[in-house]
């Protein structure tokens, strides 16, 4: 359907923040200005708080450091990670707006096949924006794109769709590979432009990955806890797909969608995947187990917000998971001071989609 | 060129004939056609003679030859129209049938380049399908690409392709309200994607394009929904959907795949979705039928083989959807017969086929 006269990027201007986690520099942010400027940006600065992170001019912006998180959150702030790019849900829990648009210090701004620039920024605010299809997949992709639309054999009463929580793009060149693979494939680059949007359905799981997101903080804030990761902790890498196991049963219980696919950005950094073995490996023999607790994973009817929603999940975790491994206890007690900062920091009622006739699937 | 093991004398290319003059068709195809076996079967509706250029390896299959296998035993069955191909799949003894609509021909991607479908389609078939878990750069098995971080390990070899669904650049396989409503719109967006459909997630399979393992997919494809005012196009049907979503739900109890992408057909602009529209409303609101009961049905532990799978799917049909109209009950009882006669006349490759008189 036509859009708006008026640019959907500039619409949400006051509606969306974009919270990057960095440790070193944001001089990649030169590249995004065209499409970065309008936005509020938090910073949320990993490492050593005594070092100063320069952001460029021109950026209108609010940096956390750990001392910042500390005295923010107090004892609470245990739950955030350190010395792990998982430390950006802190900015999720603070910002004030109903987007949030999340993408890494080493993400760039990527061509589209006729070598236009691509404003990922715009691609997320579309996707957010128009309605998701989980319950019956549609052969043509996202229906509500320009120049696409239902197959025959969709039933009307499913093409009004559901609002979309999650918005999950892609990247070109440096591929979100483990590290077995990086070790195997050292040289392999995606540079496969697959022009399409898709929701994933419901009761599919996928590994959700951070470097380019962006969501409904207002629905599934509550549900992007990116976990107990890097110092101190027996993984790392695997925080953004805890967040998108839990994210995804919630929104599958609330009836939400979920979709991926565009945008690309260019990913320019590979990491070193002697660093990411060791920090993913507990992670691929955990995963095997985790996966089949999240495919059978099921929430009562009572929980009708995403809070209650995350905390029975976070039960669930404890229950099921501590035979896998101490790790994951430690982690369900962090789930749940995940959402007691959040609803201290979010005080207010209509934070979280909270449906009142209790008619969660 | 194809990167699998699979041979050209595995491939049937099924084509069922709606119109007669299949000439600048099978011109048009000849390129990727010509190295493999077609079954042509023509509609027995269609009065006149076909009209098929020299130089194929072919079957022609015609309303005699349907009358003769088929018989009166089968009453049920209905061949006519778009539902005439499925003679072929009953025909052929090869394991792998690519079936295309008459008005298709092949297209080019999005560099220019001709689209070699039959050869994606056997790739897409030969290659394992990965419906326990979404990789969110698509079929992991393409060159170029791989499982993303936090895929389990243990579910990277996938499991068997059943069917591949290909799709349409130009007339896209919309139905009738949908391409009233927009009759200039045009698919021009090629998605250079193949990726497997998820386990329990279910489709509009759409027949214009498709190509299956025959063994394990034959028996759930064949005439079942047939609406009252079928016609002669697209838009006035749905029996490939509700063969589709049988497929589906067999190949999720059965733990195996559907993929669904490239390749791409061209298909040419054809036919008027208004005055399909005033015809028939039919197939649109049986769906709202047809999906719910596809998405509860849960087949039992001991159905293990696709024609198993499909006397459970009858049995339920029987059940829950025979009276809230009688197309229903009709296709439960096409569905039926349709595996007596698979396992008569159907199954098995490289036994003879009766003879083709």
């Amino acid at each position: 359907m036509a859009a708006a006269s008026v640019k959907p990027a500039l619409l949400l201007k006051d509606e969306l923040d974009i919270v990057i986690p960095t440790i070193r520099n944001l001089d990649f942010l030169e590249m995004w200005r065209p499409f970065f400027e309008p936005y509020h940006l938090i910073i949320v600065q990993d490492g050593d708080p005594s070092k100063t992170i320069k952001v460029p001019e021109g950026f209108d912006y609010e940096l956390y450091n750990r001392n910042d998180i500390n005295r923010i959150l107090g004892p609470k702030a245990s739950c955030i990670s350190f010395k792990d790019s998982a430390c950006r849900c802190f900015g999720y829990m603070v910002s004030k707006k109903k987007y949030i648009f999340t993408i890494d210090d080493d993400c760039f701004v990527a061509k589209d096949p006729s070598g236009k620039d691509i404003n990922a920024l715009e691609q997320h605010i579309k996707n957010l924006l128009t309605p998701s299809t989980p319950f019956f997949f549609n052969t043509l992709y996202d229906p509500y794109r320009d120049g696409a639309d239902f197959v025959r054999g969709y039933p009307f009463s499913l093409r009004e769709g559901v609002p979309t929580a999650v918005s999950h793009g892609l990247w070109l060149n440096i591929p979100d590979y483990d590290a077995p693979t990086q070790l195997v494939k050292p040289r392999e680059r995606n540079t496969r432009y697959v022009d399409a949007v898709l929701t994933v359905p419901k009761g599919t799981l996928f590994p959700m990955c951070g470097m380019n997101l962006a969501f409904n903080r207002e629905l599934i804030g509550p549900a992007m806890y990116f976990g107990l990761m890097g110092d101190g902790q027996p993984i790392g890498r695997y925080d953004d797909m805890w967040a998108g196991w839990c994210m995804k049963v919630i929104c599958d219980h609330l009836g939400w969608g979920v979709k991926t696919g565009l945008p690309y950005i260019w990913h320019s950094k590979a990491s070193n995947p002697f660093v990411n073995l060791k920090k993913e490996y507990s992670g691929i023999y955990w995963q095997e187990e985790l996966i089949p607790f999240f495919q059978a994973a099921t929430l009562p009817k009572e929980c009708t917000t995403v809070q209650q929603c995350y905390l029975e999940l976070s039960k669930q975790v404890k229950a099921k998971l501590e035979k896998v491994d101490p790790y994951f206890v430690k982690l369900a007690d962090a789930m749940i001071t995940w959402i007691e900062a959040w609803d201290e920091l979010n005080p207010s009622a209509g934070d979280s989609a909270n449906l009142t006739n209790g008619s969660a699937k | 060129m194809s990167q699998t093991n699979i041979g050209d004398d595995e491939v049937d290319i099924v084509i069922g004939a709606l119109h007669a003059d299949l000439t600048s068709f099978l011109n048009e195809w000849r390129p990727l056609f010509s190295r493999f076996h077609l079954i042509i079967v023509k509609d027995p509706d269609l009065r006149e003679e076909l009209k098929i250029p020299e130089g194929f390896n072919l079957h022609v299959y015609t309303k005699s030859d349907i009358d003769r296998v088929v018989g009166s035993s089968y009453t049920a069955i209905n061949f006519s129209g778009y539902s005439c191909r499925y003679f072929g799949y009953l025909m052929s003894r090869k394991k792998y049938i690519f079936s295309v609509d008459d008005d298709c021909i092949p297209a080019k991607d999005d560099k220019g380049l001709s689209v070699d479908a039959v050869d994606q389609h056997i790739t897409n078939l030969a290659t394992p399908a990965t419906p326990f878990f979404f990789n969110t750069l698509y079929d992991p098995f393409r060159k170029g690409t791989d499982f993303v971080r936090g895929y389990p390990f243990s579910l990277r070899s996938g499991v068997t392709c059943a069917l591949s669904c290909g799709l349409w650049l130009n007339l896209a396989d919309h139905d009738a309200p949908t391409q009233a409503l927009k009759p200039g719109h045009r698919n021009s967006r090629y998605v250079d994607a193949v990726l497997t459909v998820p386990a329990r997630a279910l489709m509009p399979v759409s027949g214009v394009n498709i190509a299956f393992n025959r063994e394990l997919a034959g028996p759930a494809l064949f005439p079942g929904l047939r609406l009252a005012a079928e016609g002669k196009l697209r838009w006035e049907t749905v029996e490939d959907i509700w063969c589709g979503l049988c497929v589906k739900v067999v190949c999720d109890h059965l733990g195996l795949g559907v993929k669904t992408g490239l390749p791409y057909v061209w298909r040419n602009d054809r036919g008027n979705a208004i005055e399909s529209l005033k015809k028939e409303w039919e197939g649109v609101k049986l769906m709202e039928e047809v999906v719910p009961f596809f998405q509860s049905v849960r087949l039992s532990q001991a159905a293990v083989t696709t024609e198993d799978c499909m006397l459970e799917i009858v049995a339920l049909v029987k059940e829950r959807l025979a009276t809230l109209d009688p197309v229903f009950a009709r296709a439960a009882q096409a569905m039926a017969d349709w595996i007596k006669l698979w396992k008569a006349v159907g199954s098995g490759s490289g036994s003879s086929r009766p003879s083709n008189g």
